[in-house]
């Protein structure tokens, strides 16, 4: 008999690592042309870094973005930052970039005072341009001021290696207090929904999940079209864990460890549900630039609470574990008849 | 025992020496450096490595290498030989169908198959066809709608 | 001028993926390139006589092997550094790294592995936290003085509160209690661990990789191969697939101690199978939980114990523990709370950051107990969150300060996309006070 049944949990997922202490370093050079190339730490696994850092840093030098030039290739020169992991990029690495792009601005408008014959303080930086406050046609674009820093337009400059560089970290490294434990440096937490709409099989114990919405606050969604894809993507470690996956099925012995991806079966595009809905909110968030924070890691924890709620609405039983393998179901039914 | 095998691959004719035991897979990343197709798990379980065979998606990682002989491969580099993009890859790229990029490959070349034999399939045919094809990253809704858009006609070559 | 951040925009580094140009690690094939694959310990737990390579190096094609006596420098790495590179006189989970056999391709290494005569005293392991937890239970490793991490000295249990849970539970109208266990998962990326180490012309040890965090391995590495930092250029930046499986170091080490010895570039990699069996993973919790709620549905206290099964080394356990506690009441606001976290070894691989890495394990059971405590109080589920969720200025347990606080958004978001009416005064409530 097949049972149908509806489930939702709100959770979180905070965004740096817990005690701080993990800081993000970022460089931006700007190119004899005027074209800068941005150097992040951050790297990229494939949850768009490297996109998202770009699109902050043309922001911030307020240039079009095709005059940007993106690199995570970690090497001698490259920035390093703690790394891509506790969903810490989004909120930490913007600030390295936004640090970065402040201090070339700064070489720039030091390095055009010079050859303007002004105080750098005299000068405003709009739009990819240096220019004389009050008199705006006494300017330099930044392919005048790379290119005379390099040495290939204007003679007689003094030649300049014009590089921006920027750290930062949330807070320094705390440890927790020793007798409350408290631990007060956390970067920054997001928010998520997920409610699904399950059918469980109770001869089989095997749950089909036929409608899942998920929806998080992210502070601020610096790329929509990769916010879906966390939000979509991580509900197959979420969908994994809830119903199919388990490196020790016979918890705690170790016996039976699955040894191939038959037995450690991954969610296919069968698995996933038939109707997925998802969407954002927005709260910008005080500790970010922009309001940016990030959240992809909470799209896995959403699914399996939601997904027992929704088997406890199905066939009344409290499934406390995960994953809720047919084994595991069939179980927990049969101990419900007893 | 080693022997010549020849075949086309990706349009142009190839020989290669292999043995009888090496995989398609082997001779392809390690002996003719093609590098698009992956190795995921060697046990045909996740289609990293899949290929197209006379047109049919395999698994080059439990296909004998020597059983291709006189017969077509195509694998992910052979979508653009001009250096422009397929309209599946045009598609991938634009719907965010991908994000380590790593079954890229193989999920590109099942889609071909696909699309080759079913030129307007259902989202539940592209999704039970392409169930061979496994993302850890969890792109299958993007992946369904990039081949969703080209089968609509919104690629045109 | 064009505001970029907000946009939606394809991959900047996309063509690549779906061109299949872009290079993993393991599209690395270098001349002359040799491989390596681990000699790996049979037994959960065991103690080594000897290891006699002397009939593997008659195989055609082996080149030779690496042993513990070959690291250069620090013989321990990990987020604890306590983990062993090579298995010297102990091992401490079935799959422990003992030692390289390296060779012209891998069918030579593991027809030299079958040669290798391993003598290894296989002894009792202890596998459930419970157990080791004991004490005299027998220790996971030699090298520990009990099977328990120590948060401070002498200390083994890391307590985190804020109130008064006695009180909190002692004013509350129902309690709601329950036993949950979280099980284990792999990363599983779709990459399986690989490493690709050589000598560039300056003599300096290159090395591909697809660490999640250069700066952290770069440090271990160079302990480990007692090299300064710039003598090494740790190449990355493409990973087919992190999930923190590449949070610790599986493959580079193996590599680069390989390359040190021989002098050739070498290629190390995890087949699926080891990847499935001895890469680290999400390790278990097992969390008791004691919700007190009001008939109003105000929750007034939430005591915790939990316990993590980190397995033989410590890795990123410990931190693990730490966090779950401070998150595991979930987005809720409850003046009194008391989490009790243990991390205990056992002879398993060890556990390491997977997606969601010990948040998860605290927001299912927290969201388990918030669907029982509803049903318990006879209040709508959506209800029940939307009364406790916190507004910005509530505190968790660890006492940090919550800003931006967003889950009646995610909540009315949800809701609404996914055609559920909630009613008004429900929606009227805001996250920015009560």
């Amino acid at each position: 008999m097949k049972k149908k049944g509806v489930g939702m949990a709100c959770v979180l997922h905070p965004s740096g690592n817990k005690g701080a202490g993990d800081p993000s370093n970022a460089a931006i050079q700007l190119k004899n042309d005027g074209t800068l190339v941005l150097l992040v730490g951050a790297v990229d696994l494939g949850q768009g870094s490297t996109t998202i850092l770009r699109q902050f840093a043309a922001d911030l030098m307020e240039v079009p973005i095709e005059h940007i030039f993106a690199s995570n290739f970690g090497d001698d020169f490259a920035a390093l930052s703690a790394g891509s992991f506790a969903s810490r990029v989004t909120l930490i690495d913007p600030h390295a970039v936004e640090n970065a792009a402040e201090d070339l601005k700064k070489k720039i408008r030091e390095y055009a005072a010079d050859l303007l014959e002004v105080h750098p303080d005299d000068l405003d930086y709009k739009e990819g341009k240096v220019s004389v406050k009050g008199a705006p046609d006494r300017a330099m674009t930044l392919a005048e001021v790379g290119g005379t820093a390099g040495c290939v337009l204007g003679l007689g400059a003094e030649p300049a290696l014009l590089v921006g560089t920027g750290a930062w970290q949330p807070a320094p490294f705390t440890p927790h207090d020793p007798e409350t434990g408290a631990m007060a440096a956390v970067g920054a937490i997001s928010f998520g929904c997920c409610v699904v709409e399950v059918e469980v099989d109770t001869e089989t114990g095997m749950v089909d999940v036929t409608k899942m919405t998920q929806v998080w606050e992210v502070g601020k969604a610096v790329n929509p079209l990769l916010v879906r894809q966390q939000i979509t993507g991580g509900t197959h470690c979420g969908l994994g864990t809830a119903l199919i996956e388990d490196s020790y099925p016979y918890y705690p012995d170790a016996a039976w460890a699955p040894e191939n991806l038959g037995d450690y079966a991954l969610p296919t595009f069968m698995d996933y549900p038939d109707e997925f809905l998802w969407g954002y909110e927005e709260v910008p968030h005080p500790a970010g630039v922009k309001g940016a924070k990030g959240f992809s890691e909470g799209s896995t924890n959403g699914p399996p609470p939601a997904i027992m709620a929704a088997i406890h609405d199905a066939v009344g039983v409290w499934i406390d574990q995960y994953p809720a393998t047919p084994e595991v179901v069939l179980r927990a039914l049969a101990a419900k008849e007893a | 025992m080693k022997q010549i095998l020849s075949f086309t691959l990706n349009g142009a004719p190839v020989d290669v020496i292999v043995t009888a035991t090496e995989t398609l897979l082997d001779v392809l990343r390690e002996k003719l450096g093609v590098t698009g197709p992956k190795r995921g798990c060697d046990n045909g379980d996740c289609g990293t490595c899949t290929v197209l065979l006379d047109g049919e998606p395999v698994r080059s990682c439990l296909t004998i290498a020597l059983t291709v002989a006189g017969r077509q491969v195509l694998t992910v580099e052979g979508l653009s030989p001009d250096g422009d993009l397929h309209p599946l890859q045009k598609a991938f790229h634009e719907h965010g169908a991908f994000q380590c990029g790593f079954c890229t490959p193989g999920m590109l070349m099942s889609a071909k198959a696909l699309l080759d034999t079913n030129p307007n399939p259902s989202r539940v045919e592209i999704r039970e066809y392409m169930s061979g094809n496994l993302c850890r990253c969890g792109s299958y809704e993007e992946v369904v709608e990039a081949i969703q858009a080209v089968a609509a006609g919104e690629y045109k070559e | 001028m064009t505001e970029y951040v907000g946009m939606a925009m394809p991959r900047y580094d996309g063509i690549g993926q779906v061109k299949g140009q872009t290079k993993f690690v393991d599209d690395f094939v270098l001349p002359g390139m040799l491989y390596a694959k681990a000699l790996r310990s049979p037994v959960h737990k065991g103690l080594i006589r000897s290891v006699d390579f002397s009939a593997a190096k008659k195989v055609p094609g082996v080149v030779g092997f690496v042993t513990a006596d070959d690291i250069p420098g620090n013989r321990l790495f990990g987020a604890c550094g306590d983990q062993q590179v090579l298995a010297e006189s102990y091992t401490a989970y079935k799959g422990e790294d003992i030692a390289l056999v390296v060779a012209v391709d891998e069918d030579t290494c593991m027809e030299a592995l079958e040669k290798v005569k391993l003598d290894i005293e296989e002894q009792e392991p202890v596998f459930d936290m419970f157990e080791a937890a004991k004490p005299g239970a027998p220790l996971v490793r030699p090298d520990l003085k009990s099977n328990m991490w120590e948060f401070m000295p002498g200390v083994t249990t890391r307590v985190i509160y804020l109130g008064d849970v006695d009180k909190g539970l002692a004013e509350a109208d129902y309690i709601v209690e329950g036993r949950y266990t979280t099980g284990e998962q792999d990363h599983a990326a779709m990459e399986p661990m690989v490493s690709v180490a050589y000598f560039d012309d300056a003599e300096r040890l290159v090395i591909h990789t697809h660490s999640q965090c250069l700066q952290f391995q770069l440090g271990s590495l160079a302990s480990i191969f007692d090299l300064p930092l710039s003598r090494i250029r740790y190449i990355g930046g493409v990973v087919g697939g992190g999930f923190g499986g590449k949070n610790h170091i599986h493959a580079d080490h193996f590599a680069g101690l390989a390359a040190l010895k021989f002098r050739r570039p070498v290629k190390y990699r995890l087949s699926r199978r080891e990847d499935l069996l001895y890469s680290t993973k999400r390790g278990v919790f097992i969390l008791e939980y004691k919700t007190g709620v009001k008939k109003d549905g105000r929750l007034t206290a939430n005591y915790i114990k939990l316990w993590h099964d980190a397995g033989a080394y410590g890795g990123f356990s410990p931190y693990g523990v730490e966090k779950c506690s401070m998150f595991a009441s979930g987005p809720y606001h409850i003046p009194n709370m008391r989490v009790e976290g243990q991390c205990v070894f056992t002879n398993k691989a060890g556990s390491s950051s997977m997606r969601g890495f010990t948040i998860m394990n605290g927001q299912f059971p927290m969201e388990m107990q918030m669907t029982k405590v509803a049903e318990a109080v006879g209040i709508d589920q959506w209800e029940l969150r939307f009364i406790n969720a916190w507004r910005d200025g509530d505190m968790g347990v660890s006492r940090y300060v919550v800003r931006g606080a967003g889950a009646l958004e995610a909540m009315t978001g949800a809701a609404k996309l996914a055609g559920i009416e909630l009613p008004d005064h429900l929606l009227a409530m805001s996250s920015r006070g009560r």
